[in-house]
This record gives structure tokens, sequence and C-alpha cells, in this order.
């Protein structure tokens, strides 16, 4: 069964504007379900979700597993220690016996990029990538980009700095097509060591200097910093990454307007961050974890067939939206 | 054995100024007479050849045959058969087996299954190095007893320009080339694809042209101080290119090969992860592949050769980083250059088979390469308008890992023929 974004969910790159509003728009009724007492709502009632993590995960996983269980779906964690995948078994099979076990949709976090889209080519499941290598995070794009619209009201012409190392973050990618496609302006910032070599080609302006870009931007999303990065040469210490590329205080200081703050966890305080930032009156950090929830539980709604209109009585409890497309 | 007639085909031979309409006489093993209507002498076998190209035999002088080691996707029986299917009389073996062809015994072996398995010739490759690892260098001399006719360590580049001078010195006293996987190792290490906008997109750590070009220049080099004869393997960039150009108008001894997939597919079709686009070098940029023909028609690169690169399904069915690199390509090299060089005609026939038959045997040494009496008659005969669509399934390979699955081609092989013997004709393995 195919909705109003396809069967999968694979990255924002191959999604057009309008679906990416959609599914923002979707988010809408389903962000009160998560401030209500009984957080629980029948429109997945009878699916079968299975959260196939390769990668170790604690917020992405936690947040997918808040959005099912408040949609009603049964759930089934898989993580690759202690699995069959430990024990040698190829990403081909795992598909191929889920799929045995007839389940509606998987949710795969992944280190290899393509993966998602290997597995969405080889089963008839709906397939959520939930971060497949230095490829695309799509629902954190789109729980940024719906936490800088909560603020902006549009994207439209709004200029966002991604910051940090851009050539292995799925996030800067996922971010960089979906602000785009709605509008804004968008530009990266960090070591060029950090950077893909072709990244004048992505329509992106680049700062190398962190202080131009502060005094571009109105929002910045902050990127963790790997630590494997200095072991692996790509930077020498993260001690100068904060002096040289670090969000201080100081540095927001001198901008000459106030700067939205995101970043996708976890953070390193003191690195890319400095703890008053983060924790400083522009920080949308938590905000964006409690989008989270919300972004996911339209995707899952959107790919089980549920129909956008309906997500408003589908929040009141029709739990219709899958139902009626499953024949 | 009776005398094989080649009758009516459209001879070619460039090595002669050759290419006119005419019947070849094969006997006892040679070609016994080339050109003119020859009748039907000493109750000859005849095939008609009207309509096709009568040309010295192709010899592709990089594959993969994975025997001894990998007989689970490649043996030299089927690779030999498989390169007979594809017009091939004659192909050169990579040492990079299981254990590496390093040693007279091991290349006595693959001379021996290449007997036995009486398709196209085979001549093994023997490593640079023991092991091929790049410390010590592996006995030429014996190697060549043995039937050796190059040396490599292909699948991995010569990291030690120190080892890579000695090779190209030492070699000079057996007269074979060196051939070098150009691959400055730091540079390529994890690298999946090219490196630029599409690996960017994709998530998939690049492989930069310069990797590639820096060991060009550096081999160019040492074989200006040494005056050994470096062979350049599969090369992929428009800086390779130009850089060989460098040499060669300095009289430099440098060849070098191109690969039919550097000349036809770009870095564009690993979009979608597609893991039969994977290869080292991988596919490259539109305009790599067109200096890379350009390179081919005006002879800067001397020949054209497959990187026959057999793999298991297994292997290249699972996620883009972890498969292994590498295609088959000795059933699609003729049409994958006759379809996407010879058909807008900007290169001819003549030209296709001096980089296809006779520049191999004259760089490498080998028999072959033209059509004269006396010369052995490996020969193939080919269809150039043949047009059909690549069904993997159908190789005689056991590899199956090919990007051109499902693709329209033009012109085939029809007929090959090994020392007078039909070794193919026309969709069967003689």
């Amino acid at each position: 069964m195919t909705g109003a974004l396809g069967k999968d969910l694979l990255g924002l790159e191959s999604l057009t504007g309008d679906q990416i509003r959609l599914i923002l728009d979707t988010a809408e009724p389903f962000k009160e379900i998560s401030e209500r007492a009984i957080k629980k709502v029948p429109a997945l009632r009878g699916s079968t979700i299975v959260n196939l993590f390769f990668e170790n995960s604690t917020r992405t996983r936690i947040s997918f597993e808040f959005a099912e269980k408040r949609l009603s779906a049964d759930t089934v964690n898989v993580s690759s220690s202690g699995s069959s995948v430990s024990k040698g078994e190829t990403l081909v099979d795992t598909a191929r016996n889920l799929e045995a076990m007839r389940i509606d949709m998987v949710v795969i976090r992944h280190s290899a990029s393509g993966a998602a889209q290997f597995l969405a080519e080889r089963i008839e499941s709906n397939v959520i990538n939930a971060g497949d290598g230095t490829h695309e995070h799509p629902t954190q794009g789109l729980l940024d980009i719906l936490t800088l619209r909560d603020n902006f009201g549009s994207l439209e012409g709004r200029r966002v700095c991604i910051c940090g190392d851009i050539l292995h973050s799925r996030v800067a990618r996922s971010n960089i097509w979906g602000l785009t496609k709605l509008g804004a302006e968008v530009a990266v910032c960090g070591p060029r060591s950090l950077m893909p070599s072709a990244i004048d080609e992505f329509g992106v302006k680049v700062f190398d200097r962190i202080e131009d870009a502060i005094e571009w931007a109105e929002a910045l999303n902050v990127l963790r910093l790997q630590l494997e990065r200095m072991t692996s040469g790509y930077i020498p210490s993260s001690r100068e990454y904060n002096r040289v590329f670090g969000i201080t205080r100081e540095r927001l200081d001198r901008a000459p307007r106030d700067v939205l703050i995101l970043h996708p966890g976890p953070m390193n305080r003191g690195v890319e961050i400095d703890s008053d930032v983060a924790d400083g009156p522009h920080s949308v950090i938590l905000d964006q974890v409690t989008n989270g929830v919300a972004v996911r539980m339209a995707v899952l709604y959107l790919l089980a067939g549920g129909k956008p209109e309906l997500a408003e009585a589908a929040k009141g409890g029709s739990g219709r939206g899958r139902e009626e497309d499953r024949s | 054995m009776k005398p094989l007639l080649l009758r009516g085909g459209r001879l070619i031979d460039p090595s002669r100024g050759i290419d006119e309409k005419g019947d070849l006489l094969i006997a006892r093993g040679v070609v016994e007479s080339v050109g003119g209507k020859l009748g039907n002498p000493d109750d000859a076998e005849v095939i008609d050849c009207a309509g096709l190209i009568v040309s010295p035999g192709f010899i592709d002088v990089h594959c993969h045959l994975r025997e001894p080691g990998r007989e689970d996707v490649e043996t030299v029986a089927t690779g030999a058969r498989a390169a007979a299917a594809g017009g091939f009389t004659a192909v050169c073996a990579m040492p990079n087996t299981e254990p590496v062809t390093d040693n007279q015994a091991a290349v006595g072996f693959i001379v021996r299954q290449a007997q036995r398995a009486a398709a196209a010739r085979v001549y093994p490759i023997g490593a640079i190095s023991v092991g091929q690892a790049g410390k010590v260098l592996a006995e030429f001399g014996e190697m060549v007893g043995a039937g050796a006719v190059a040396v490599s360590d292909d699948g991995k580049p010569v990291a030690s320009a120190q080892l890579m001078r000695t090779a190209l010195e030492y070699a000079r006293t057996f007269r074979i080339p060196v051939i070098d996987h150009c691959e400055e190792p730091t540079l390529a290490a994890g690298g999946a694809m090219n490196e630029g906008i599409v690996s960017a997109e994709l998530g998939l750590k690049g492989i930069p042209a310069e990797a590639e070009e820096i060991m060009v220049i550096r081999d160019i080099l040492l074989a200006r101080l040494t005056g050994g004869h470096v062979h350049l393997a599969h090369m992929s960039t428009r800086g390779s290119v130009e850089l060989i150009r460098w040499g060669k108008d300095r009289g430099i001894n440098v060849t070098a090969e191109v690969c039919p997939h550097h000349l036809s597919l770009t870095e564009e079709s690993v979009r979608g992860y597609d893991t039969d686009a994977k290869m080292n070098p991988p596919l490259r940029t539109a305009a790599d592949v067109e200096a890379l023909q350009e390179a081919v028609k005006d002879g800067t690169i001397d020949l054209i050769a497959t990187d026959h690169a057999p793999h298991h399904y297994d292997e290249k069915e699972r996620e883009f980083a972890d498969a292994p690199n590498g295609i088959v390509g000795l059933e699609t090299a003729l049409s994958v250059v006759v379809t996407n060089l010879v058909k807008d005609g900007s290169l001819g026939y003549s030209d296709l088979i001096e980089r296809m038959a006779c520049a191999p045997a004259r760089i490498f040494n080998l028999p072959g390469g033209r059509l004269e009496k006396g010369s052995v008659a490996d020969i193939t005969v080919f269809d150039p308008r043949a047009e059909w669509v690549v069904e993997p399934s159908k190789f005689l390979s056991k590899g199956r890992n090919t990007p051109y699955a499902g693709m329209a081609l033009t012109g085939r092989a029809a007929c090959t023929i090994v020392a007078g013997l039909v070794v193919y004709r026309s969709g069967v393995s003689a």
C-alpha cells in the first residue's frame, strides 16, 4: 500500500516540498497527544513494527518507540548485539526473516549508507530510515525543520546554518535537502577537512569561519562532533575545535540578532557548544526532542496509509487510517 | 585436423593495413592464406563469414580467473570459456589468487589448467612481490620460465616507490612489462566510489581522481629513471590521460589500458547503491569518460582490457560499502566498445581491433595480433551489427555481476578460433 509518501521514508532528498509540508502539518495534531494523561490513540492498532537498530541509539530508538506505542502499534526492538546479526547473518537474510513474520513496518538504523534503501527494495513492508551511515536521517531532519517552523512560522527565506562535521553527518544531508525544498537559505560551516570536497555543488553557502556564519544566520543547527574524528586525524583536538568553531556565548553576543540554537544531540558540552548556549534562552534543543515524537507519529501514520485530513480524527480515536487502506 | 576456411568476411588487420572482403584459410593451426577468393581447397571446413568481421584474435591482458582459491566464483576453465564467448582468443590472468601466484609452481599450475580447459589461451601474470605483500620481490625469472608474461600486484598498488623502481629495473632482463594498479593507498583508504558530488550526496566515502594520478605520474617518472616498461592498468581519469600523454611525448616507456566500463558508465550508476556499479578504480564523471574515449581514439591509451572480476552474488548482495569491487567483463567488452564508441562513428573497426588484438599482442609480446601467412591462427570473427540484450544468467562465466544486465548492446562474437580450432561459435561453446 502506498500513501502520500510512497512505500518508504528513506530520505528527504527524494521528497517534494509538498510532501515535507504534509508530514509537518500532520505532526501538528499529534503533538497534543503526548501532552495528555493517557498518551495513546488507536490509529495503528493491530500493526506490527520492528525497530531494527544495527547501530547504538538511545534517543532515536526511544522516540520511535514512543511514537509507535502512542499510536497503539505492536513493536519489537532488535539490536545488533545479541541478535542473529552478531552471528553473521546478512542484512538480506534478516530482511527476509522479518518479512516471513508478516510485519507491517521496519524502522532501521544502520552504519552503512544505503542500508535502508537496500532493505526497502527487498521487502514489502514500509521501511523508515532512522539513519543510514553518513547518508540521511530524515526524521531528524523533519523534527529540526518542524522546530524551526514553530519558531519562524515559515521557512521561506530564513537563513539556517548547519555547523560542524558535514562530511560524516546524515543529519546535515537531510537538513540541507529538507530546508532547501521549503525555501530556506542554507549554509554550512566547519573545518574543510570535515566537509565533502564537492560541497560547493550542493547549492549551499559555505562559511570557513564560525564568526561569519553567526553574523549571517538566524538559526544554527550545531552538529555533534564525533570523538573518533580526532583519532582518525580529521582535526587536531576537541580543545582547538571549541576555540575555532565552538558555539560560545561571546560569539553569539556579537551577532546582530538573536540566533536560534538547535542540536540533534547528544551534546558534547564544551566542545561544539558551550553549556550556557545549550541552556540559554534561544536554545530549542529540548523542543526538538518533543517534536521528534510528533514527527515520527506523523510519518508512521502517513506511511500506514493514514489520510492527512483524518489525522485529527485518528487522534480522537477512530483508528481507521490503517484498516480502510489495507485491502 | 581439416583446414578451416573463413569465407567472405571483412578481413581487418591494422598491423598490416588490411581491410578488405575475402577468404581466410587456416591449416595446421596457422594462417595459410589471407584475402581473395579461395574456392574450397583441401576439402576445408567452411564457415560463412558474410557480413562478419574477421580479426586477429582479441587478447585481454587483465582478468581475474580466481583459481586457485575461489573456484566457487570462477575457474581457469570457466574463465577461458567465457573469454572465448566474448571473442577473446587469449587472456592474461592476474596473480591475486589464494594463494598468490608468486612463484614458478603457481604459474605452472595456471598454465596446466589452461591447457585442460582448451578454450581461450590463458597467460599467467606473476606477482611483483611475494604474497603481493609489497615487501620482497618475487622470482620474475623463474615465473617467466614457467610461462608468466608480465608481473603485477594488481588489486593492490605497489605502495613503495623503491619496490616499484626495483621491479622496473629487474624486469628489464626478462623484457616483461610491470603492471601497476595505480592507487595512492592512504588517499583511497576506505573509499567505495568516485569522490565528488554523488559520493557526497550518497554519504559514501570517495576515492579522489588524484589517488590514481599521483601513482600514474610516480610510475611514469620511475619508468624514466629505470628505462623499464611500466604498463598502467585500468586508467579511469582525465588527469591520468594527460599524464600518460606527457610521458609518451617524452619517449618514456609507458603503456596504458582502459576498461569498457570506464569508457561507457559514470558515477551516476552508483545512485541507488547498485553494487554492480562498484569497482576499483571507481566509475568516474562524464568528463573522465569523454577524455578516456578520446585517448582510445588517439592512441594515448594503447589498449582495452576488461578487469573481469567475478564475485559470488551473496558477496555483492549487501551494503554498498561492504560489497567487493569488480564486475565481469569478458562477455560484454566487445559489445560495450562497439555500442559506445564504434556505433556513433567515432572509432573505426580497424582502431577497435588495434586496441583489442594488435596492441595487446605487441605490448605483451604474445603470439597473434596479425592476419598473415604463417602466423598463429588465433582469429576472432564477430558480427558488428548483432543486437542483443545482456542476460547475465546466460554467461559462461560463473560471475553474474554486471552493470549492463538488461541493456541492449550491439556487436557480438560469432566465432572464436584458437590455434586453428573453433573454441566458440554463435551461442555454443565448442
